[in-house]
């Protein structure tokens, strides 16, 4: 700041020099001092602006001195044309003078006038000024020096310059404050538009800042329904949902819905498994390292789990993957496995299995022992699973293909059940992002009508008077409540079954109010990874 | 579901053994349970009594795959061995041919094993004989036919193919349908 100050100050002195040129010399000098002049301006603009920046916190103080500063100003233009008399130039001097000084009078004039200053006149009329402005102080105060006259030059300077920004500054200020929501027109205008992405987005984080302290900040006379229809329109086009389902997820996340759409947007980690059957993860750790892969193990609370951060090599064609070490899965779908908690010898259902991701896992929780009906409705689906579980080397998973809703016809007396229920998707947006769109009401209702006929037919399945489990874990990769918590509540009322505890420590509470059942509590929302929700309710 | 009958086990056991031999019996007398092989839609499956039991739950056309597929007879009635039983072959063979790193992914997708890719190879190898291909970190990768003994194998030019391939663990992802 010094620095530029006395830079400042330096290039002042030029102009001093100039000036004495200006009383000997012709118009063609002038024109020059003019030039030298509106460097001194450019680096005090500079130093202004630094300025700004620091003060901008004690606004209304410096307005007001501003102000007075402004007055000063007014009676110092005034000055000028009479000063301009009697500045005591020689009388032949005055004559030659005279029409150059009459240009820039008139400009000075107009700056008057208009009181919005553009950078050239503004030169000029400092220029003038400061001109009068030293003859003046010549006259108030002949002691000082003529660096201590520029001094005082530069600051009445920066005080009209500050003034100017300040002004600006308040114009900008008084925009943001009044944040009125569009009138019908122009949402009417808008629509027969393509979309202004930079102002809905703009108008989102207006909204948002209106809705999070409402009573403050609305308008008088619109409500809050409006605000937040216009906020659902907005996030809507921004980030291209249909209308319905973002109603939907603003119902769920009524304050991080921001949060939660830009989540939707970020890639998920690539996640592997490893196949604790045939290697252990510290090894297949190092030989995936060795290929050129960064990784790391996925959190404290998976023993088998490992993020992938980077590859040099195809992931699903690794020598280590082709033999089966490995599986990529998602960190989320561990979770229903891990609340599931298979144990030896037992008979445990997967009603909808495929690709078999949770379906290896849970063989491997056993060690190949005991029996595990892998089932899917897709036949071609399934297929994936009999690839998944040779290449895993798993061998006590008999796969079937039925409609799980007819499983308990078929067979009955499992230990456990795992019902990952076919759903909307709601909660993997990331990894499909054709859900934003093709999902309307009817979608829902139907995902929700099949996930309550399975989620009985898994019951119906389990072997209530089982001696080690009799437990049943449903999850869906959807976020919806229609989905999950209704469904539950669905088979409470249905079946003589209750919740219980998933075991896992992170995770959100179901949601409570939508339940008859205090139980309901032990559901858990789960939103590590893609929304999921893993529910535990044990029969009998 | 059912049996193998005489003749297809004749058939199926006669393949079997020649990548290990008199180690059939190892797969059919189990110290952890009684294991049997079953026919279904052609497909030879490997599979634990329990587990087979409980499966007869469930319908012929349902049912897609119990235990560990063999492999599959063909409709000339020749049997042909499936990747999937590389789990139960691998551990009792009798030949094995080794493959440098540099010619891992040659095989894996599909190639025979060239004099220039073999890594080792267990001593008086017959020709002709079948054999499984490893990693040199002893990673099980598939199974092949030795084209030539050990002995030719030694002055065989770089470019010779000492292994036939058969089948190989790029199956997974090269011909995930047809597994089964």
């Amino acid at each position: 700041m010094k620095k530029e100050e006395q830079k400042a100050k330096q290039t002042a002195k030029v102009k001093d020099k100039g000036q004495n040129d200006l009383k000997m010399k012709n118009q063609i000098a002038s024109k020059n001092l003019k030039g030298k002049s509106k460097n001194v301006q450019g680096v005090k603009r500079k130093k202004e602006e630094v300025e700004e920046e620091e003060e901008e916190n004690s606004d209304e103080s410096e307005d007001e001195s501003d102000m007075e500063e402004d007055d000063s100003d007014v009676s110092d233009d005034s000055d000028v044309s009479d000063s301009g008399e009697v500045t005591g130039y020689t009388d032949h001097n005055k004559d030659w003078l005279k029409p150059a000084k009459s240009g820039e009078a008139d400009s000075d004039n107009d700056d008057s006038e208009d009181d919005i200053p553009d950078d050239f006149s503004d030169d000029e009329l400092s220029d003038d000024d400061s001109d009068e402005d030293d003859e003046n102080s010549d006259e108030d105060d002949e002691d000082l020096l003529p660096v201590e006259k520029k001094a005082k030059k530069l600051e009445k300077k920066q005080a009209r310059d500050k003034k100017l920004a300040e002004k600006e500054l308040m114009t900008n200020i008084t925009q943001t404050e009044k944040y009125t929501l569009p009138s019908g027109q122009e949402v009417e205008q808008e629509t027969n538009q393509p979309p202004d992405i930079t102002l809905v987005q703009n108008r989102i984080k207006e909204v948002m800042g209106v809705l999070a302290d409402f009573k403050e900040k609305r308008t008088e006379g619109r409500s809050r329904q409006e605000y937040i229809g216009q906020l659902r329109k907005d996030l809507c086009t921004y980030y291209s949902y249909n209308d319905f389902l973002m109603e939907k997820l603003m119902q769920i996340f009524p304050l991080e819905i921001h949060e939660f759409l830009e989540a939707n947007e970020v890639q998920r980690p690539v996640t592997i498994r490893t196949n604790t059957l045939k290697t252990r993860r510290r090894d297949l750790a190092q030989a995936l390292i060795n290929r050129g892969v960064n990784l790391d193990p996925i959190g404290k609370w998976s023993k088998v789990g490992l993020v992938v951060y980077d590859s040099q090599v195809p992931l699903g064609a690794t020598p280590e993957y082709l033999a089966g070490h490995y599986m990529l899965q998602g960190g989320s779908s561990f979770l229903p496995v891990m609340a599931l908690a298979p144990q030896e010898n037992e008979r445990i259902l997967d009603m909808a299995s495929a690709p078999g991701g949770k379906t290896t896992y849970i063989a491997a929780l056993m060690k190949n022992t005991g029996t595990i009906f892998a089932n899917d409705a897709n036949k071609d689906r399934a297929k994936a699973i009999v690839g998944n579980i040779h290449r895993m080397g798993i061998t006590n998973t008999v796969i079937s293909n039925y409609d799980g809703r007819i499983y308990p016809t078929i067979m009955k007396g499992f230990d456990r059940v795992l019902l990952d229920a076919p759903c909307s998707g709601t909660g993997v947006i990331a990894k499909d992002v054709e859900v934003k769109i093709n999902k309307d009401e009817k979608d829902i209702q139907r995902c929700s009508h099949l996930q309550r006929e399975l989620i009985l037919a898994a019951i119906d399945s389990c072997d209530a008077k089982s001696s080690t489990g009799a437990y049943i874990v449903y999850s869906t990769c959807s976020i919806l409540v229609e989905e999950n918590e209704a469904v539950i509540n669905y088979a409470l009322k249905k079946r003589n079954v209750k919740l219980v505890p998933t075991g896992l420590d992170f995770g959100r509470e179901g949601f409570v109010k939508h339940a008859s059942d205090p139980y309901m509590c032990a559901s858990k929302r789960e939103y590590y990874n893609p929304g999921f929700k893993g529910f535990l309710p044990s029969s009998g | 579901m059912r049996p193998l009958t005489e003749e297809e086990t004749k058939i199926f056991f006669e393949k079997l053994s020649k990548y290990i031999g008199e180690n059939i019996k190892l797969l059919l007398d189990r110290p952890d349970g009684t294991y049997c092989f079953r026919l279904h839609k052609d497909r030879v499956f490997y599979v634990r009594e329990e587990i087979m039991k409980l499966a007869g739950n469930i319908a012929r056309k349902n049912l897609i795959s119990m235990g560990t597929c063999f492999g599959k007879f063909t409709g000339s009635q020749k049997f042909k061995l499936h990747i999937t039983a590389l789990d139960f072959i691998a551990p009792y063979a009798k030949y094995k041919v080794w493959v440098k790193p540099s010619a891992e992914q040659q095989f894996v997708y599909g190639h025979n094993v060239m004099k220039s890719g073999l890594g080792r190879i267990t001593e008086n190898t017959p020709q002709y004989q079948g054999v499984i291909v490893y990693s040199m970190n002893d990673l099980p990768l598939g199974f092949g036919v030795a084209a030539k003994t050990t002995q030719e194998c030694r002055r065989a030019d770089p470019m010779a193919i000492v292994s036939f391939h058969q089948s190989d663990i790029g199956e997974y992802i090269r011909s995930e349908e047809k597994l089964v």
